[in-house]
Formats: C-alpha cells, sequence, structure tokens
C-alpha cells in the first residue's frame, strides 16, 4: 500500500457525520425488547441437555470416594463425571507445554476434576448432566463426595501464611525503580506513611457465566460461551481440546457485562464441552450465583503501604510502594497497583515490591482497572494527605507534582490533558468555594466533605483485523470477533463504518462476536474501542483503494485515467483531490460496472506497534514522532461529595464529577455510560463490596448478591461527566484510547479523600463501612 | 431442589388435612422464603401445601386495634392508609425491608418466620447448630461482622430473623393467631413467640407442627401512632439490618408519658428493651435522656470479635429514632 | 432427597403423577382450566401445565418445582426475563404478574396458572415499543443489557404503583433491580420522564 494516498489516521475533519455523535445503541432496540440472544439462551440446538457443577465443600483435602447411587436414580441423569470418569484433555494449562500453548488465554493453570486433589472452597469435583435443569440440580445435589479434610491456609494474613517475592508470572512484573527512593525518603522533609487494606472484590456480572457446547460432529465444536476474548478462548479451547483450530468455533453474540471476570477462560467452559462429547447431546451450564464467587476469579485481597517523601513546599522526591496479596497454590498472580504509581507524578526516586502468599484460593484475575484502581487508592489518598500536611488544595498538590513527560520511561505523553480535566472538573464541580479546612462543614447529624483524585490508563498494545464488505446498494457489512459487554462496540463500529464509507450507520450491519470472524484483540484492558475502530477504518480504507483502481480503469468515470494517488473518497463520492466537482456517489460505479459488492481487510494496530502517518511518511520528525517512542496513557479526574452520618457511621454520596481525556471520543453517549459506571464500580468498592472467607476453613461467607453489596440505585447520585477533546495521532488510527478502565481509576480515592474531607481522618481499610466511619470517629470524641 | 409433591388447598381444613398426611410438609404463601432455602438444599419438604387462597386476609380495624390477615402481602400492609396512620413504624418497617418485587410477593406469616442471613447457616457446606444441632458454630471465632450481640448463646450468635416487621410488631405489643390443624386458635403475643438460641438453636419459635399464623393483631395506642423504624445499612437500600430501632413515644408537655423500644440487627431474635423504655417513661424527652434509654438497652451486650461496633451502632440507632419520634 | 412417600389412601384426592420426560411446548387455545376433582389435587412430576402469557396461552410439561422464571427461560424459550442470582436478590428476573412486580425466579410456574403473566417480550405493541423502551434507548437506561428487561419491568410497575414522583422516591422503589454496569442515573432518568409525561 502506498501510504500518500491511503490514509493511516483518521482526520478528524473529514469523517465528522456520525462519529462522536450520541447514537443510541445499534443493539439496544434488541435489548430493551428481550430479543438479544445471550450465551446462555441459544435453546434451538436438539436435545440440548442441562449440567450441573458440583463443588468442594473444604478448601483443601483429598477426595476419598463419591456415592452416587441416590443422584444416579434421579430420572433423565445423562451421566454424573469427576475426576475418574471424565475423558482426559489433550492438553491442560497445568502442564508446561499446555500452559505455553494457551498462554494467556488462560489465568488458572489448575484443571479441576483431573486429581483427587482439592485446593479451594468451591472447586469443581463433579459435573451432572440431566435432560431437564430441575434433574440435573437434584442429582448434583444427592452425589456424595466424601473427603479428607486438611487445614487450607486462608489468606496473606494467615499466620500460616508464607510471603514470597515472585520472580515470574505476572506479580514478578514489577515496575523498574528509579534513583534511590529509600535514601531520597530518609531524608526527605516531608514523610509520609499510608498503609490501605482491600478486601476481596468479585466482578459479579449481571450475567453469570455460562457455556452452551454443541459438536455437530465427532471433531468439531461450537461454544456459545460469555466470553470478553473470542480469540483467546478459541485457543484454548482447541488446544485443550486437541483440535484443529477450524473445528472449534466460539460464538458470544450478547455478553451480560464481565468486568474482567471473562476476558480469560475459565475450567466451567472446558468442562462443558468435555461433558457435551459424552453425552452426546448439546450441553448447556450456567454458574449459579454462589458459584460466580469461586469460579471466575476476582479481585484479590491485598495490603498495599506507600511511603512518600517531599519538600516541604509538598513537591515529591521519594515513592516507595509495597504490596502484599493472597494468590493460589499455583500462580504468581498479582494485579500490578505499582504501575501507576510508577508514572502518576513527577518523582525522581522510586521503587516497589511485591510479595505474594499462597492460599487455598482460586487464582485472582483482573477486575476493571487492574492494578490502576487500587494503585490510584494508594497514591491518591498519600497525595491527600500531603496536601493536607503542607496546607496545599488537593488540586494545587497535584498541579505542582505534574508529570509534563513519563517519569518512568522519560518519554514524552502521545497526548496528556490531564490538567485540562482538573480545571474543568473543578469548575463543574464548585470546587473553588471547598472549605480547606477538614471536619468543618456541618449539616445537621452529618459532615460534608468534598474530595478529588486523579485517574491514568496506559494503552496497551493490541492489533486486530476487521473485514469490509460494501455494497452496491449502499450498505454494508463489517465484521471482527470483538464483543460488547455493555461498553457499546456494535454501536462506535457502526460509526466508525459509516464515516469511513461514506453512508449512513442503519445502512452498516456490523457482525462480531464469532471465532469464524476476522480476529481481533480481546474487549479487556481498554484494549477494543481503539483496535477494532482503526481496523474497520483502515478495512475501508482498502475498500476505497480497489474502488479508485476501478474508477481510473472505468472510461465512463469521471476520474478515469487520474492517477490513484490523485482520487479521494470523501462522504462515499470519489473524487479529483483537485476538483471535487469531477467525481460520482460509488453506489454509480458500483452499479455500473456490474458490481455486486467489494470487500476491504486490514489490521489495526493500538499503541506502540501502530505506525503513525508521520513515521509512515519518513518525515524528518519521524524520529520524534515515532508512535514507539512515546508514553501513550488516557487521564481524568474525579470528583466527590459525600455525607458521612457521624451517629450512624453511613456515607452518601451526594454528587459527582469525571472529566475523562481519552482520546478520541466514539459516541458521547455510550462513553458518558461507561464513565459513570465505571465511577458507580468504584464507589461500590470504596463503600461496600467485600467478599469474606471464613479464617479457619477458607470458604466465603457472603456469597450472594444480598451479602456481598454492590451498589443499588438508592447508593447513586446524579452524576455530571465531561470529556476533553483529544487528537492523539499516535496509538493507532483512530486516536481512541478506550474508556473502560480509566473511568473506575481514582474514584475509591475521591470517595476517601471526600470522607477524609468530611470528618477529618484518613479512612484506607476497604470497603469503609460503617463500623469503621464510627471507629474513626470515636477517635474525635 | 428436591422433588416434592404440590397440592393446593382451598380450605384451612384441607391444608391440614394434606398437612396430617404427609409429615414434613411445609405450607407455601409467598414462597419468597422457602424457595430461596430449598435452592440452596437448605430444606427439602416432601409436600408443598399451596395456602395463597386460603381466607386469612384483610386489614381491619377492630374495637382496640388493627386486625392483619397474615396472607396479606408485605406491599399492601405497608402501604394500607390504616397501617401509615396509626403504625407508622409498622409500615416503614415493611416498606424498609427488602424489595418491592419481595413486598409483592411476600406474606405477613412467611415474613415472621423468615430465617437468618447468618452465611454459615446458609452455606450447607459450613456446619451450622441451627441447622444440624450439634455440629457446631464457626460464627464464634469466624465471620460475625453482622451477627448479634444480645441474646446470644455459645451455640448461635446470628439474628435469627434478620427482617423488619417483627421488630416494630415487638415494640408496639402484637399478638399472633395461631390456628392448629384441628382448626383451633390460640393467641401468642410476639414477645413470646421467637425462641432464643440457649441450647437448641434450631427451635426459633413456639410454631407447634401444622400450625398456622393466621392473624396479627397490634393494638392501638399513642406512642403507636407517633412511632418510627429507623433502619441502619451497608448500603442505602435492599439490604438487610446492621442495627435498627421501632421506637414509639407518647410525650405530653415535654415529658413522655409512654415508651416503647424494639430493636433489630442486633438480637438473637427481635429484641424488646424494657430498661430502655423504663428510663423513657416519666423522663423528659430529650436527647440526654434517649442517650440513657440507649445505655440500658445495651446494657448486658455481648460482643464477638468483629461486631463491638454494634453496641454504639444500636445505641446511636436508638438514640435517633427517639429523637426523630419526640421532634416529629 | 427424593420423597419416598405416597399420596396415602385419602379417595378425594385426585393424584397427577407423570412419567418425566423431556419437556414440550405446545400452544394451546385457553382451555387448560383447573382440575375440577373433588379436594385438593396432588402433583408430582413433569405436569401439563398452562400458564397466561403476554396475553397468549402456552401449555407447557413442566414439574412443580419448576420455578415461573425456569418456565419462561427453559420450557417456552422466553428467554427475554433474565437469570441473574436465582434467588430474588438481584431483580433480573422481574415480571408482572395481575400487574404487580414480582421476581419470577421466587415463584413456581404451577403457582402462577390462571394469573396474567406479562413478561419483556409482551410490553411493546407489535413494532411500536412501550414509552419505557423508548425512553430507556434515548437516555441510555443501560450497557450490557443483561438487568434490563428486569428494569424495565419494574420501571414501567413502579409509575403505575405511584412511586416515581420524585427522584428519591425512584431511586428508592427501583433498588430491588441491581445494574452492575452502573446505568443508574441514565435509568432514573428514563423513569422520570416518561413519569412526568403520564
Amino acid at each position: 500500500m502506498n501510504p500518500t494516498n491511503n490514509p493511516t489516521f483518521a482526520d478528524q475533519q473529514s469523517s465528522s457525520d456520525v462519529v462522536g455523535k450520541p447514537l443510541v445503541r445499534v443493539d439496544g432496540r434488541a435489548k430493551v425488547m428481550g430479543a438479544a440472544v445471550y450465551s446462555a439462551e441459544h435453546n434451538q440446538l436438539p436435545d440440548l441437555a442441562h449440567a450441573v457443577i458440583k463443588t468442594s465443600d473444604v478448601a483443601k483435602g483429598r477426595i476419598t470416594g463419591f456415592d452416587d447411587s441416590a443422584a444416579k436414580r434421579i430420572p433423565g441423569v445423562l451421566g454424573i463425571f469427576t475426576h475418574l470418569n471424565l475423558p482426559p484433555l489433550a492438553q491442560t494449562p497445568s502442564t508446561s507445554e499446555g500452559k505455553k500453548k494457551i498462554a494467556l488465554a488462560m489465568q488458572m493453570s489448575f484443571t479441576p476434576l483431573t486429581s483427587d486433589q482439592i485446593f479451594y472452597a468451591g472447586q469443581p469435583v463433579a459435573i451432572v448432566v440431566a435432560d431437564t435443569l430441575e434433574h440435573a440440580q437434584h442429582a448434583a445435589a444427592l452425589l456424595k463426595v466424601s473427603v479428607v479434610a486438611e487445614t487450607p491456609v486462608v489468606s496473606y494474613r494467615d499466620t500460616q501464611a508464607k510471603l514470597f517475592t515472585p520472580t515470574e508470572g505476572a506479580a514478578a512484573q514489577v515496575p523498574a525503580k528509579r534513583g534511590d527512593a529509600q535514601a531520597a525518603f530518609s531524608n526527605a522533609p516531608v514523610q509520609l506513611t499510608l498503609t490501605c487494606q482491600h478486601a476481596t472484590n468479585h466482578h459479579n456480572p449481571m450475567e453469570p457465566g455460562a457455556t452452551i457446547a454443541h459438536w455437530e460432529a465427532a471433531d468439531r465444536v461450537t461454544v456459545y460461551d460469555t466470553t470478553q476474548a473470542i480469540a483467546s478462548t478459541h485457543k484454548a479451547l482447541y488446544v485443550m481440546l486437541g483440535l484443529p483450530p477450524d473445528n472449534v468455533r466460539v460464538v458470544t453474540k450478547f455478553l451480560g457485562g464481565g468486568f474482567g471476570s471473562k476476558l480469560t477462560m475459565w475450567p466451567h467452559t472446558v468442562l462443558t464441552a468435555q461433558v457435551a462429547k459424552a453425552v452426546g447431546r448439546p450441553v448447556k451450564l450456567v454458574l449459579t450465583r454462589p458459584q460466580m464467587f469461586t469460579s471466575m476469579g476476582h479481585r484479590e485481597d491485598q495490603q498495599q503501604t506507600l511511603r512518600l517523601g517531599a519538600t516541604k513546599e509538598g513537591k515529591l522526591l521519594a515513592l516507595l510502594h509495597e504490596k502484599i496479596s493472597t494468590t493460589s497454590p499455583w500462580d504468581n498472580y498479582a494485579e500490578m497497583n505499582s504501575k501507576i504509581v510508577h508514572m502518576l507524578y513527577a518523582c525522581p526516586n522510586f521503587d516497589a515490591s511485591v510479595k505474594l502468599a499462597r492460599a487455598n484460593v482460586m487464582t485472582s484475575t483482573y477486575m476493571r482497572g487492574p492494578g490502576e484502581a487500587p494503585g490510584s487508592f494508594a497514591i491518591e489518598c498519600a497525595m491527600d494527605d500531603l496536601a493536607y500536611q503542607v496546607g496545599l488544595d488537593p488540586i494545587a498538590i497535584r498541579l505542582l507534582n505534574h508529570a509534563d513527560k513519563d517519569p518512568g520511561t522519560g518519554k514524552p505523553w502521545s497526548s496528556k490533558s490531564l490538567k485540562q480535566c482538573y480545571e474543568r472538573g473543578a469548575e463543574l464541580f464548585g470546587w473553588g468555594k471547598r472549605n480547606p479546612k477538614n471536619g468543618a462543614t456541618r449539616q445537621g447529624n452529618k459532615l460534608v466533605g468534598w474530595g478529588m483524585a486523579s485517574g491514568s490508563y496506559p494503552v496497551h498494545d493490541a492489533q486486530g483485523n476487521a473485514r469490509v464488505r460494501l455494497y452496491a446498494d449502499g450498505h454494508a457489512l463489517v465484521q471482527a470477533a470483538a464483543t460488547d459487554l455493555g461498553t457499546g462496540t456494535y454501536t462506535i463500529i457502526t460509526q466508525v463504518a459509516a464515516d469511513s464509507l461514506g453512508i449512513a450507520p442503519e445502512n452498516v450491519y456490523f457482525e462480531l462476536g464469532d471465532s469464524a470472524l476476522p480476529t481481533t484483540a480481546m474487549s479487556g484492558g481498554s484494549r477494543a474501542a481503539g483496535t477494532v475502530s482503526s481496523s474497520v477504518f483502515l478495512a475501508a480504507q482498502d475498500v476505497w483503494q480497489k474502488l479508485i483502481k476501478l474508477a481510473i480503469a472505468d472510461q465512463h468515470s469521471p476520474v478515469y485515467k487520474a492517477k490513484p494517488a490523485d482520487v479521494e473518497a470523501v462522504k462515499g463520492r470519489l473524487q479529483l483531490k483537485a476538483d471535487s466537482t469531477k467525481g460520482e456517489a460509488f453506489i454509480t460505479l458500483m452499479q455500473r460496472i456490474g458490481l455486486d459488492d467489494l470487500e476491504g481487510v486490514a489490521t489495526g494496530h493500538y499503541g506502540s506497534s501502530y505506525e503513525s502517518p508521520e513515521a509512515t511518511l519518513n518525515t524528518p520528525q519521524a524520529k520524534k514522532d515515532d508512535a514507539a517512542s512515546h508514553s501513550m496513557h488516557s487521564f481524568s479526574a474525579h470528583f466527590c461529595e459525600v455525607e458521612v452520618d457521624t451517629e450512624l457511621g453511613t456515607v452518601h454520596v451526594t454528587r459527582w464529577v469525571s472529566v475523562v481525556a481519552a482520546g478520541r471520543i466514539l459516541n458521547s453517549m455510550t462513553a458518558r455510560s461507561q464513565v459513570i459506571g465505571g465511577s458507580i464500580f468504584g464507589i461500590g468498592a470504596a463503600l461496600m463490596e467485600g467478599t469474606v472467607r471464613d479464617p479457619h476453613l477458607a470458604r466465603y461467607t457472603n456469597a450472594s448478591l444480598a451479602d456481598y453489596h454492590v451498589c443499588v440505585h438508592a447508593d447513586i447520585p446524579e452524576m455530571t461527566v465531561a470529556f476533553i477533546d483529544e487528537e492523539d495521532r499516535y496509538i493507532n488510527a483512530m486516536g481512541v484510547k478506550g474508556l473502560g478502565e480509566v473511568s473506575i481509576v481514582g474514584t475509591s480515592a475521591a470517595v476517601s479523600n471526600a470522607i477524609f474531607h468530611a470528618i477529618g481522618h484518613r479512612l484506607t481499610s476497604l470497603p469503609i463501612t460503617p463500623d469503621k466511619v464510627l471507629k474513626a470517629l470515636r477517635k474525635t470524641q | 431442589m428436591n422433588d416434592f409433591h404440590y397440592a393446593k388447598a382451598s380450605t384451612a381444613k384441607e391444608a391440614a388435612d394434606l398437612m396430617n398426611d404427609q409429615p414434613g410438609a411445609v405450607y407455601l404463601a409467598g414462597a419468597t422464603t422457602l424457595l430461596d432455602l430449598m435452592k440452596a438444599n437448605l430444606a427439602a419438604p416432601p409436600l408443598l401445601i399451596d395456602i395463597n387462597t386460603l381466607p386469612f386476609k384483610g386489614i381491619e380495624q377492630t374495637k382496640d386495634g388493627l386486625r392483619i390477615g397474615t396472607m396479606e402481602r408485605m406491599s399492601t400492609v405497608g402501604e394500607n392508609p390504616l397501617v401509615v396512620q396509626e403504625f407508622p413504624a409498622v409500615s416503614q418497617s415493611l416498606l424498609l425491608a427488602a424489595s418491592a418485587q419481595l413486598r409483592n410477593m411476600a406474606s405477613i406469616g412467611g415474613n415472621l418466620l423468615q430465617r437468618t442471613r447468618c452465611g454459615y447457616f446458609r452455606d450447607a457446606a459450613f456446619p451450622c447448630n441451627k441447622r444440624q444441632p450439634g455440629s457446631g458454630c464457626p460464627a464464634l471465632t469466624g465471620d460475625n461482622h453482622n451477627m448479634a450481640i444480645l441474646g446470644t448463646s455459645e451455640r448461635c450468635i446470628t439474628t435469627s430473623y434478620p427482617g423488619d416487621l417483627a421488630v416494630a410488631l415487638l415494640a408496639f405489643d402484637a399478638v399472633l393467631i395461631l390456628q392448629n390443624q384441628k382448626g383451633k386458635q390460640r393467641q401468642v403475643p410476639i414477645n413470646e413467640f421467637y425462641l432464643l438460641p440457649g441450647d437448641t438453636p434450631h427451635r426459633e419459635n413456639v410454631l407447634e407442627a401444622g400450625e398456622l399464623i393466621v392473624a396479627v393483631l397490634i393494638p392501638t395506642a399513642t406512642h403507636a401512632q407517633h412511632s418510627t423504624y429507623l433502619k441502619v445499612r451497608e448500603r442505602t437500600s435492599y439490604a438487610y439490618a446492621l442495627a435498627s430501632a421501632a421506637v414509639g413515644l407518647d410525650v405530653q408537655n415535654g415529658i413522655i408519658r409512654s415508651a416503647r423500644v424494639a430493636l433489630g440487627g442486633v438480637g438473637a431474635q427481635p429484641w424488646r428493651s424494657p430498661a430502655a423504655e423504663k428510663v423513657l417513661t416519666g423522663a423528659p424527652a430529650n436527647r440526654a435522656t434517649f442517650q440513657d434509654a440507649a445505655s440500658a438497652a445495651l446494657q448486658n451486650a455481648k460482643p464477638r470479635s468483629e461486631n463491638a461496633f454494634k453496641i454504639e451502632l444500636a445505641q446511636n440507632t436508638l438514640v435517633r429514632a427517639l429523637e426523630t419520634v419526640a421532634n416529629a | 432427597m427424593a420423597s419416598e412417600w405416597s399420596p396415602g389412601s385419602s379417595s378425594r384426592r385426585t393424584f397427577i403423577k407423570q412419567t418425566t420426560g423431556l419437556a414440550g411446548l405446545t400452544l394451546a387455545p385457553m382451555n387448560q382450566a383447573e382440575p375440577s376433582a373433588p379436594g385438593p389435587t396432588l402433583v408430582q412430576g413433569a405436569t401439563e401445565l398452562s400458564l397466561r402469557i403476554n396475553g397468549r396461552v402456552y401449555s407447557l410439561r413442566a414439574e412443580p418445582r419448576t420455578t415461573l422464571l425456569d418456565a419462561l427461560r427453559e420450557y417456552l424459550h422466553l428467554t427475554g426475563t433474565k437469570k441473574g442470582c436465582d434467588h430474588g436478590q438481584c431483580g433480573a428476573c422481574t415480571v408482572h404478574v395481575d400487574g404487580e412486580r414480582i421476581t419470577s425466579c421466587l415463584t413456581l410456574a404451577i403457582m402462577q396458572q390462571g394469573k396474567q403473566i406479562t413478561t419483556i417480550e409482551g410490553l411493546a405493541k407489535g413494532d411500536q415499543l412501550h414509552p419505557m423502551q423508548e425512553a430507556f434507548l434515548k437516555h441510555d437506561g443501560f450497557q450490557c443489557g443483561y438487568c434490563t428487561p428486569g428494569q424495565i419491568m419494574s420501571a414501567v410497575a413502579c409509575i403505575r404503583e405511584g412511586h416515581a414522583t420524585s427522584d428519591d422516591q425512584c431511586r428508592e422503589w427501583m433498588s430491588g433491580n441491581i445494574c452492575r454496569c452502573g446505568a443508574y442515573p441514565n435509568i432514573l432518568a428514563a423513569i422520570r420522564e416518561v413519569a412526568s409525561s403520564q
């Protein structure tokens, strides 16, 4: 491709009809009518049977036997599978070979139903298949499992726990140190130490994990699964089942939330495929809500200590960050909180460490804003404390320490509008009227506090393919194996395709969620919007290049015999760059030459693998503008007002403002929704979310939506969202940074900072429930 | 869920006959508690007797107060004008419970028989003396954050009744009318209905096998008209109480003539506090009095490792509720 | 535990026990009146049930333990009603029975015979969306869409009950419907708009 006539960056000026506009979700009508078909709802399959997983009561031990005499007697039971009779997998992630092949497609390397060992409460020990759900549930309940129980390790806080420093795995990827943080801290005029505890959190998407496996032939299976990542689930399945890739198809047309829990494949998915093969019928498995607490990962319980050294004026000198958390018996996973501590502020000295303790829990996993969400809690609470200590406004302390380039790498930012986020947020919130004194704004029984915090999230490298088929009647089929977990992928990609092709969005049919479609990035780590939009934009350019070639060869075309480089496509018209009156609509051309449709394909790059137009043009600034030499992050600022009832200990969020700078916003309405959603997730984590494991039995005591509290309507006030427009030419062809994560990062800190302002006490143990508030207030009395 | 038989009774006699024929059979009204337990394999009755068409309905004014049929739904009773006017605390206790959907389903009788939210009881994988007498109580040394601090035993420390209505009914001297399989009725004051755990935490109330709660009588009183129900939760709505208070005051010329105090979320059963009422009666209606009453109410509290905060919280809840009524 | 109990000797009762087989769906006219045998009928095992849903009568073979939610989703393939928790703790399964909102996971299908059941599939009139559905679209009152049918059914009832007259009242009376994506402010806007236009 010739870069001079094949745009690789969508200039804002040239694509503006629907991109950015608040287009109503294209999948919305199906959703509000109950017509959207989620993964567990492909009921049309013939003789669809139901599977129910039986899990372990104890957290550690050994299975000594099963008594299936009563279970077998339940009519309609098609099979009862345990480690004793389940046909083995071709590969599992438990072996080094399997792990290598499956790689990141599975978060947990342990494969249940492969031995008699029990490692965590809720571990699958059997799976029952029957003709009806009721029969399967009943039989699973009647199946008796004999176990020799052992004493489990509960968490990093267990006296039996052994802390270690991981040398491999995700938990070993600690950001590089800079300077001598220990010495700088020791010599700093202002020293602060903040220790934060975070309860275990569970994603709890409203749609439980579910799989339907349908073997269409002995060696060919279609799996309808609740996955945020079609390609990696596809890979994990074909590797584990020992099938050629083409013989496994993964379908996820609608996904009822995920928040990271559906990002990697979990054992129940492949178990469903295994038992479906064994019983010779399509099988549906839906996890129960209690099983959702032990089947698809969680955010690990953790403690972080941040030591911060600063000048008397509040300029950072040192940041020392330590994290201790619980991991599973097999994997070294810890979300990397120190990433954001590393880059958020200019600070010459930085060091971080991670320690793990193995316990009898499943492997924890990515949860909305993995690393950045809890990490921002530590740094943003500490900055708030620093502001208080040196007598500066919380925004002023942040401006004073603003990082003009990435402090970790020294690279320039591809774009950064954090200062504008502060400014706009302060204006929308009325921050200027804030009482600088803590604990001083009382309204009746309540103390009122205002807090704010910054957020940031990196642009993770990704790439993906897309196919665009443009029809002579003016409509287009656009395809990529993306997923839409509520983030708006269906809608924003429709908008991008519409503008790229110069057609109305109602003439675009965007198909996603099927491994038969062009492979693309997972919907996780805020990758999807940037990657898929870029690949679709570029695939549309591929269509135009092909059409231009046809046009200049057609003697009836107004651009006949023009050079390809002199022809451009504008709003569906092929015209001469020099004289736009010389041109015609693609429909006219295609119909005249009898071309029913034309297909374009492209690979879109997101992050440092993207070659910016400047780089490909090889201009003198090439080196400077090379995308890979930039640090790429989105930024945000959140503002929160709370009312704290000083006698009852309850905290209520009464006002909220979020301002986000995340490159080009593809749909202002769905983007706003995503930001609100992230903030509400963060408010929940700050005030109420926490799963509890019994301190002796290592089994969750509140694994339900009645007892694991997430926010309800009554917890949430009116919320204001604003975006700072950015044109970032270095991150991808559409200049999109993604919103899913940055919308939560900093939010819990904003709540805690508002509580600090309200009551004058710093609460750092999450969730901040009434008991903790009362305890803090007792110190005042 | 187990494979049960289902029968719809059209008269109380039919229901009783079915019950007689089948040991272990249970009555089915709103279904919200029963199905919840059955799905978790915590109950497996062989027969469900659907009593939804039985005539234990109506909310009627009697000469002494109000008679509420127990087949009425929480939503109906909670928004009934008579209840709202005569017993604001009862209305509030109903409308602050559960969700609008559940309140449309759950019967008054079923509400009074709901089971604890204790995580150890709710999960059959744990030992639990209430579920399996003698198996132990992990909450004693485990997750007891939301357990009771009054009336507990070494066998069980949970709030056996986690709801709200019974707390309000207890405050205002409600009487339950129970009907046995022979159609014979007896009256049980609600303060005699629930049983403390003691050595038998599996016995939660005095209801005998086959007996039905058919009506609730609440006597009209000035302190009931001037009443409120305050519920403190870990989220703003759709959650069980950490602590709650149903209080009523009859104040004349600044002096409390009569007072009613019951607490939820802190007792092994809904907790009436005669000690607090004694402090209040005859005393001036001010914050000092209310604080004294709150201290008296929690005097015998026995917290465990994680729930000492409930003493202060319950006291503050009670003071706030009393102030709310006094200032109304 | 499967019951070993047999129905006893009482001759007044009709005992329906049918062999358990695959549940099938048939559409039938409104002729499935309650059996009129004297005394209560004991029902066990898969049985013909008749449910009136969205103005249509559906027949299905299901057991007494089949919940209304499972009957809708697994037997009648009306999958618009969602299962989020199966314990009345999330509201995703909200439907109307005789005009009132309930969680369909905590009631048995057999108990709802003879009642008017409305699900999300019955809200629109043909292609014409219910005003609440339109308002949810306009205000982006959802993201993943999984709680949405329950939110919409609850919202329609909330207005009908008179519980959407202020923002705070509406928030409280909608709190039985959890949205993990966090669409609450948008849902509120949708409900308040519909409420104020009525």
